[in-house]
């Protein structure tokens, strides 16, 4: 019962390339879920109640669903039902993006309104219309104070990522899965996939320190 | 140049402001006095709109703008305003302050923007403070700043909502005398204040407000030495 290095070496190319696309869905949800994210908080503060009423619907769903769920409804429903198709990757970009929107837009929302509205007033004294003070006056403040949330949820849709091995999008869980399979091995597989996101989630988190000093500089 | 026709303003079931009328000439400087919670700071912010008037007119320059037609935004490059708590933008220098809305609203070249900040900077006494950021600045310099940036957008009117009231006494003087002399230079203005030096010294005429209506109005040597109604009397009586 000794710890098989040489496995881990054997899978380290499947497990770097699932790496890879652990990277790749991870940086692409969080681009489309922080820009889902800032519409849907935007509209969530809109002062007419009917047209802000989506937007409250949209969080309420996607925050009161488990992920593994609207991963399974978009990978085994949505996507084929506009593809004809499934479409693991898709669908995992979908899913993360869809879901990492919900809490971004919350992130957003309580950035926005964490600004004294002294802002708000000041500028639009000036004559400044609403959308002219949110781009020039309140979303530069607020953004600063978004990025430590916004940080966390990075992380967390990072890790979140993994539970894409279920619909068989080949990211490094799957490639642990298959390896622990492959071997009846627990140790080995789990411990790697751990270091790894261990390593990557360090790296993110290091990146977002160092965007908040350069902000807070500023 | 600012008529106000039967102003009423509400906030919930709460009536701020009673049948409010009200006349200012140009170049007048008018100042609105009374204790807290009489509505003369909703008074005041209702001439520019940052509340939404219950009923009621305001005229600005012949203009209804209480009109839905009309563009408040529009409206408000000509109508100045100055807070109590500065409302700077603290993630801008001072120079950023001053141009932003020149060169968004009034789409101005940005080297006429600084330009005209640099002078307007040096008028309120702050030209070596361009690049500063506000959360540097003491209280008084950050209100002329603020005066300096409305006053970037070349307004006819000027607003100012308790301007010295967050202010250290020390620091008072320096903010009252930049807005006494752009009364002196001709500025049509409308300022809540308690201030009563300013009210009678700066003054063209007073304006005393209570519960919502406007009690008694008068040149200050006759409100200050002559009131008339004896809750200005009880008012003052408190307050000189």
């Amino acid at each position: 019962m000794s710890f098989r290095w040489d496995i881990i070496f054997e899978y380290a190319p499947f497990l770097l390339k699932g790496a890879l696309l652990t990277i790749g869905l991870s940086v692409s949800s969080i681009l489309i879920g922080t820009f889902l994210g800032l519409l849907i908080g935007l509209g969530k503060i809109m002062r007419n109640k009917v047209l802000a009423a989506p937007f409250y619907f949209y969080v309420t769903v996607f925050r009161g669903t488990p992920l593994l769920v609207q991963i399974f409804l978009i990978h085994f429903g949505i996507v084929p039902f506009f593809t004809g198709e499934t479409n693991a990757v898709a669908a995992g970009v979908i899913a993360l993006s869809l879901n990492a929107a919900a809490y971004i837009a919350e992130i957003f929302r309580a950035g926005i309104q964490s600004i004294d509205n002294g802002q708000m007033e000041g500028a639009r004294s000036l004559g400044m219309t609403h959308a002219q003070t949110m781009i020039h006056v309140v979303l530069p403040q607020a953004f600063k104070r978004m990025i430590p949330p916004l940080g966390n949820e990075f992380i967390v849709l990072l890790k979140d990522s993994s539970l894409l091995c279920v619909i068989a999008a080949p990211e490094l869980m799957y490639w642990g899965k298959a390896m622990g399979s492959q071997y009846f091995k627990v140790w080995e597989p789990y411990l790697a996939c751990a270091f790894i996101y261990l390593f990557l989630t360090l790296v993110l988190s290091f990146a977002l320190n160092g965007l908040e000093r350069r902000l807070k500089t500023v | 140049m600012i008529k106000i026709e039967n102003l009423k303003k509400s906030f919930g079931d709460n009536e701020v402001l009673k049948n409010v009328n009200a006349i200012v000439s140009p170049q007048e400087v008018v100042v609105v006095i009374g204790p807290s919670g009489s509505g003369k700071s909703t008074f005041l912010r209702c001439i520019n709109q940052l509340e939404t008037i219950t009923a009621g007119h305001i005229f600005i320059e012949g203009l209804d703008t209480t009109d839905k037609k009309v563009n408040i935004n529009k409206v408000r490059t000509e109508v100045g305003m100055v807070f109590q708590h500065f409302n700077l933008f603290p993630h801008k220098t001072v120079m950023e302050n001053i141009m932003l809305a020149p060169l968004k609203v009034r789409k101005v070249s940005k080297e006429q923007a600084t330009q005209r900040g640099m002078n307007l900077l040096k008028k309120v006494g702050l030209a070596e403070k361009a690049n500063a950021y506000p959360d540097s600045l003491s209280g008084g310099q950050k209100q002329r700043v603020a005066i300096a940036r409305a006053l970037a957008m070349e307004p006819k009117i000027m607003l100012f909502d308790e301007p010295t009231s967050a202010l250290d006494p020390e620091m008072v003087g320096e903010v009252l005398e930049v807005m006494k002399q752009l009364a002196r230079e001709g500025m049509t203005m409308v300022v809540v204040t308690h201030e009563m030096g300013f009210a009678k010294e700066v003054g063209d005429r007073v304006i005393f407000m209570d519960e919502g209506y406007i009690v008694e109005e008068n040149i200050p040597s006759e409100i200050f030495n002559h009131p008339q109604q004896e809750r200005t009397k009880a008012f003052l009586s408190k307050v000189l």
